[in-house]
C-alpha cells in the first residue's frame, strides 16, 4: 500500500489527480491484456522516465488525427502532452511559427537524434515537384525527409500517413503518398483510421514509454493489440447477423430494434479496428450502435470500394469467417486474427443465403 | 503606393516579413508583411499553402456518399461540410427531411460551432494574448479572488486549486522540456495581462482541453464517433425508440438524458468560464483595437439552424442570412446562392488558371485548372520560395467575391449582419458584453471583436440546443419518432439529371456546396468555403480580402515576432484544408497536372 501511495503523492505533485491517473492505469492494463499487477509497473516508468521528445508534422490532411486525439480520455491529452511526452514541435498547437517555429524543429532534431519519435499526419504529395503542400517555403515531402532522417521511430496516424486516404482516393490529382512509400528505412507504426479512436492513439504512445518497445505489429505495420480482429467479430449487433435479423430500410422497425446494418452497406465484416471493442468518445459510442453502418475508415484504400451503401459483396458460400479470414491473411498475415467460432453455423448460412441472393443478382 | 479599390493604402517599400509556416491553425498557411520604420504594418500578403483536390474525386461516385468525402475536407469543423453536402443533395432531389432530423441536425451542427470555438479560443488562440510562463509568477490567492470576482458560479476557484495548476506548470517549464510553449514570444511587451490573469487563463487551457472531449459526445450519440460522425442523405442515421422493444440499439431516454447533461455541462462552462474570460483578457487588451480590416465595410452570412425542417427562408433561421456592403449597417442585403451574378471566383492571384485573365465564375460553372508559378519578382526557386509576388500568382486559395466585393464571414459577420438585421438575442448580447466593456459600438470591427463574437455566439448557441432538444422530446411525446425519408433512397428513383445547392453556416463563416446530378452519378461538385472568402488573395481590381486587410496598419513591438500577426490572423480560425481544395466541375483540366 504504502508504495502505491508514494506514487499518488509524486502524481499529486504534478496536478494529476488520482482518479484519473489510477483509471489511465488500470484501463492501459486492461487494453493491452496485462494483470492487475502490471499498474505498478506503468506507474513507475511514469515516474522515472524523462519525457520522450516527439515531432509531430501535418502534411495534406484535415487535422482529425489531431482532433481527435486531443478527445483521449485515459490518459487525459493534457496528462500526456505535460507529463509523458514533450511535444516539441506540433504545427497546430505549438505557440511559436514561423522561424522561432522551425527552429524549435531544427533544435529538437539536432539536440535528440535518434530519440525522437515522428509522428505524421496526413501524407506528402508528390506531383508539382511536392509544391501542393508547401511549408516554410518548401515541399512537406522534404520536412518529412529531414525530420525521418534522424527518428527512432515514425508514428503514421490514421488514414492520410498510413494509405493515403481521401486525398489519394482516384483519381489522386497531387499524387499524394503515404508515408512508407517515401521513408523506407525506418520503422513505422500504422495506426489507421479516419480518424483512429483517440484512447488508441494515446495507448500506442503511452505503450512506447511504458514497455520501452515497439507494439508487435501485424504485416501491414499495424499494431495488433488494436487492429487484429474485425469490427464484426466483436460487433454487438453480432447475434443479429447470425439470427438473420436486419435492417432492410433506414427508419424501418427492424432499425429501431437494432437488428444488424448488413444489408445497408455496414463494412464491418472486413475491417480490423478497435470500434466495437474501445468503442468511441469515452465509450459512448460506435458507428454502428448509432444506427449506420460501418464505412471501413481504417482499411486501405476504403473510398474506392464502391458505395458506403453497396453491401459487401466477396462474401463466399464459405461463409463469413472462411472469407474475412483469407482477406485478413492476405493482408495482414496475423495467425488467428478474425478468428470468432461460434456455433450458430445453420442460421449463419441462412441468413448468407438470405442476403446474398439479391446481392449476386445485382452484381450479375 | 497604391490605393486599393476597398481603401486601403499599401506600401512594400519596407522591410518584408515572413511568417511560415503560420502555427496554430487548421493546415498550412503562409503569410508576408513589409512594416515602415516604426514597425507599422504597411503592406500585408497571405497565401494558402495547400490544395487536395476533393472535387474531382467525388465526381462519378454516389450522391448519397458526398457527405463522407466532404467531410474529411476538414477534420476540425467536422460534420459542417457533412450537412452542407446532405443538404445540397436533398436540395437536388427534392427530399424533405423529418422534423426530428432537423432537430438532431441542428443539435450536431450546433455542438460542433460551440466545440470548434472553444477549442479554437484557448487551444489556437489564447496563447497570442496569454503568456503561461509569467502564470508562475502569480500569487495563487489573488488568482482565486480574480476568478471569483469575474465568474462568481465557477466552482474550480480555490487558492490550493490555483496553487497545484501552477505547481504543475512550474515543474514542466523547469523540466527544460517546454514542449509546445517552446520558442514562444514570452518577453515580448505585446502580452499585456497580469500575471494572475495568465494563470487563470492558463488553468482554463486545461479544464477547456478536458471540457471539449465531453461536447463532443453529442455527435458520438447520434452520429456514432466524433471527429467525423455519420450521416444521412433523407434524415439521420439514427432511429428513435423510446418505448418498445430493442430501445436500447436506438435514440432512448438514457441517450436523450446524456445529451441533456452534455448541453448542460457546456452551457455552465461558456457562461462561467469562456465569455468571463475573454471579458477579463479583453479588459487588458481594450487599447488593441485594430486587426478590423473589411469587417466594418462588407460582411456576409448565408445563415443556418432552420427553425423548421425544409425551410431555409431567412426568417426562420436562427442564425441570420444577409450581406452588408459599404459599411451601411441600415441595409442588409438578401443573398442568393442560385444568382449567377452574385457569388464569382477568381483566379488571377491564385495557382489555377481560366484561360482568360479578369473572368470570375460562379460555383455552378465553376472551373479549377491548377498552375502552380511564382510571380516573376519572387525571390527563391519554385521549391524554396523566399518571398513570394503579389503582383503574379501566389496562394492556393481562390478570391471569392460577393456582388464584386470581398466580404468577411465569420462570427463576427454574422453578429453584425443579425445587430444590422435587429436580431434580438444578438443585439441584447453585443450591447450587454459593450456596455460591460466601457466599449463604442465600432470597437466590434476589431481582432478583439471577431474574438468576443464567437464567445457571444457559443453562449447563444447552447441556448439553442436547448430549445432543439426540448422540440426534440416534444415531437417525440407528440408520437413522432421518424428520423428518415428514405422514399428516394433508390437512384433509380431519381430524375437523370438535377442540380442542388447547400449552405451552411461553418463556425468559420458561410460556407456552401454546388452539385450536378447526372444518370444518378456525381457529375459536378463545388465548395466555396469560409477561408477562402477571409483568406483570399488580391482580386482582378486589385482588393485585398478580409485577413490581408485586417494586418493592415497594425503596429508591431517587435516586427520579428509576429505576435500580432498571429493574433489577428487567428481571430479568424483560419481553415486551409476547407479553403484550398477546390477542384475542377468536369476533372478534364487534369491533363495539366503532371503524374510523375
Amino acid at each position: 500500500m504504502s508504495e502505491i501511495e508514494t506514487f499518488y503523492d509524486v502524481m499529486r505533485r504534478q496536478g494529476i489527480t488520482r482518479r484519473s491517473f489510477m483509471k489511465y492505469c488500470s484501463l492501459t492494463a486492461a487494453a493491452l491484456g496485462l494483470s492487475p499487477s502490471f499498474v505498478p509497473k506503468i506507474a513507475h516508468a511514469m515516474e522515472n522516465k524523462p519525457r520522450t521528445p516527439v515531432i509531430w508534422v501535418h502534411g495534406l490532411e484535415c487535422t482529425c488525427c489531431s482532433e481527435s486525439f486531443i478527445r483521449s480520455a485515459h490518459p487525459l491529452a493534457k496528462d500526456v502532452v505535460l507529463s509523458m511526452i514533450s511535444l516539441d514541435y506540433d504545427d497546430t498547437l505549438m505557440a511559436a511559427a514561423g522561424h522561432a517555429a522551425e527552429a524549435a524543429f531544427e533544435e529538437t532534431i539536432e539536440k535528440y537524434r535518434g530519440n525522437y519519435i515522428l509522428a505524421v499526419e496526413g501524407n506528402p504529395p508528390l506531383n508539382e515537384d511536392g509544391m501542393y503542400c508547401i511549408t516554410g517555403g518548401k515541399p512537406f515531402v522534404e520536412k518529412l525527409r529531414h525530420a525521418a532522417k534522424d527518428a527512432k521511430a515514425i508514428i503514421s496516424w490514421g488514414a492520410c500517413a498510413s494509405y493515403g486516404c481521401v486525398q489519394a482516393a482516384k483519381p489522386n490529382p497531387t499524387q499524394a503518398t503515404p508515408v512508407h512509400k517515401v521513408i523506407t528505412d525506418k520503422p513505422i507504426i500504422k495506426v489507421p483510421g479516419c480518424p483512429p479512436i483517440a484512447e488508441v492513439m494515446t495507448g500506442v504512445i503511452t505503450y512506447m514509454l511504458t514497455f520501452d518497445r515497439l507494439p508487435e505489429l501485424d504485416r501491414q505495420g499495424r499494431p495488433a493489440m488494436f487492429y487484429s480482429q474485425r469490427i464484426h467479430d466483436k460487433c454487438y449487433r453480432r447475434p443479429h447477423f447470425d439470427a438473420g435479423q436486419f435492417v432492410e430500410a433506414w427508419d424501418d422497425e427492424n432499425a429501431r430494434k437494432g437488428y444488424c446494418l448488413y444489408k445497408m452497406g455496414c463494412k464491418g465484416p472486413t475491417t480490423y479496428n478497435a470500434c466495437s471493442t474501445v468503442r468511441w468518445n469515452e465509450g459512448v459510442s460506435f458507428p454502428i450502435q448509432s444506427g449506420h453502418g460501418c464505412i471501413g475508415c481504417s482499411e486501405d484504400g476504403f473510398w474506392d470500394q464502391g458505395s458506403f451503401y453497396d453491401r459487401v459483396t466477396d462474401l463466399t458460400q464459405f461463409g463469413v469467417e472462411a472469407n474475412a479470414d483469407k482477406i485478413g491473411i492476405a493482408a495482414t498475415g496475423v495467425v488467428g486474427a478474425g478468428v470468432a467460432a461460434h456455433a450458430a453455423v445453420t442460421a449463419l448460412k441462412a441468413a448468407q443465403r438470405k442476403t446474398q441472393t439479391r446481392t449476386e443478382k445485382e452484381e450479375a | 503606393m497604391a490605393t486599393t479599390p476597398n481603401g486601403f493604402d499599401l506600401d512594400d517599400s519596407g522591410r518584408r516579413i515572413v511568417v511560415d509556416p503560420v502555427t496554430r491553425i487548421e493546415g498550412h498557411m503562409r503569410c508576408e508583411v513589409n512594416v515602415d520604420d516604426d514597425g507599422v504594418i504597411r503592406n500585408a500578403v497571405s497565401t494558402g499553402t495547400m490544395w487536395r483536390g476533393l472535387e474531382v474525386i467525388l465526381k462519378g461516385r454516389d450522391p448519397r456518399d458526398a457527405w463522407a468525402f466532404a467531410e474529411r475536407v476538414c477534420g476540425v469543423c467536422t460534420g459542417t461540410h457533412a450537412l452542407t453536402s446532405v443538404r445540397a443533395v436533398e436540395d437536388a432531389l427534392k427530399i424533405d427531411i423529418p422534423d426530428n432530423a432537423n432537430s438532431i441536425r441542428n443539435l450536431m451542427q450546433l455542438a460542433l460551432h460551440i466545440h470548434d470555438h472553444v477549442v479554437h479560443f484557448y487551444h489556437l488562440h489564447a496563447l497570442d494574448w496569454v503568456n503561461p510562463v509569467n502564470a508562475l509568477r502569480a500569487d495563487p490567492k489573488a488568482t482565486s479572488e480574480l476568478q471569483q470576482a469575474v465568474s462568481p458560479s465557477h466552482p474550480m476557484s480555490s487558492p490550493g486549486y490555483f496553487r497545484d495548476v501552477q505547481n504543475r506548470l512550474k515543474k514542466f517549464v523547469e523540466s527544460g522540456q517546454l514542449g509546445l510553449f517552446k520558442n514562444g514570444y514570452w518577453d515580448n511587451p505585446a502580452y499585456k495581462l497580469s500575471a494572475e490573469a495568465d494563470l487563470m487563463a492558463t488553468t482554463h487551457y486545461l479544464e477547456a482541453l478536458d471540457l471539449q472531449k465531453e461536447i463532443v459526445k453529442i455527435h458520438t450519440i447520434f452520429g456514432g464517433k466524433n471527429p467525423h460522425p455519420n450521416w444521412l442523405v433523407g434524415g439521420v442515421p439514427c432511429p428513435i425508440n423510446v418505448h418498445s422493444t430493442g430501445a436500447v440499439g436506438a435514440i432512448n431516454i438514457e441517450r436523450l438524458n446524456l445529451v441533456e447533461t452534455i448541453i448542460k455541462q457546456t452551457t455552465d462552462f461558456c457562461r462561467n468560464v469562456y465569455i468571463p474570460d475573454v471579458q477579463a483578457i479583453g479588459g487588458f487588451y481594450k487599447s488593441w483595437l485594430y486587426g478590423g480590416g473589411i469587417s466594418s465595410q462588407s460582411v456576409l452570412s448565408y445563415g443556418d439552424i432552420p427553425e423548421h425542417p425544409n425551410d431555409f427562408s431567412a426568417g426562420q433561421l436562427h442564425l441570420p442570412r444577409g450581406a452588408i456592403i459599404n459599411g451601411n449597417l441600415n441595409e442588409v442585403h438578401d443573398v442568393d446562392i442560385r444568382n449567377p451574378d452574385e457569388i464569382q471566383e477568381f483566379v488571377d492571384h491564385s495557382w489555377y488558371t481560366y484561360g482568360e485573365p479578369g473572368k470570375g465564375l460562379h460555383p455552378w460553372d465553376g472551373d479549377t485548372s491548377p498552375k502552380f508559378e511564382l510571380g516573376p519578382n519572387a525571390k527563391g526557386t519554385k521549391t524554396n520560395i523566399k518571398q513570394l509576388d503579389e503582383a503574379g500568382k501566389y496562394s492556393w486559395i481562390k478570391a471569392p467575391r460577393w456582388r464584386g466585393h470581398p466580404m468577411e464571414v465569420g462570427p463576427l459577420a454574422r453578429y453584425i449582419v443579425g445587430y444590422a438585421a435587429g436580431h434580438e438575442d444578438i443585439k441584447n448580447q453585443v450591447d450587454g458584453f459593450l456596455r460591460t466593456m466601457d466599449l463604442p459600438f465600432d470597437a466590434v470591427f476589431s481582432t478583439l471583436g471577431r474574438t468576443a463574437a464567437r464567445a457571444l455566439e457559443s453562449e447563444y448557441q447552447c441556448r439553442l440546443m436547448t430549445h432543439f432538444m426540448n422540440k426534440l422530446i416534444t415531437n417525440i411525446k407528440n408520437g413522432d419518432e421518424n428520423t428518415a425519408n428514405v422514399a428516394k433512397w433508390d437512384p433509380s428513383t431519381w430524375p437523370k439529371e438535377v442540380k442542388g445547392v447547400g449552405v451552411t453556416e461553418a463556425p468559420r463563416g458561410a460556407l456552401g456546396h454546388w452539385i450536378k446530378i447526372k444518370d444518378g452519378r456525381i457529375e459536378n461538385y463545388q465548395a466555396v468555403v469560409p477561408t477562402t472568402w477571409n483568406g483570399s488573395p488580391r482580386d482582378t481590381q486589385g482588393n485585398i480580402g478580409a485577413f490581408e486587410a485586417s494586418l493592415m496598419n497594425t503596429p508591431m513591438e517587435r516586427p520579428e515576432e509576429p505576435v500580432e500577426i498571429l493574433r489577428t490572423l487567428h481571430s479568424f480560425d483560419p481553415c486551409l484544408a476547407c479553403s484550398t481544395h477546390v477542384m475542377s466541375p468536369d476533372g478534364d483540366e487534369l491533363s495539366t497536372v503532371k503524374v510523375r
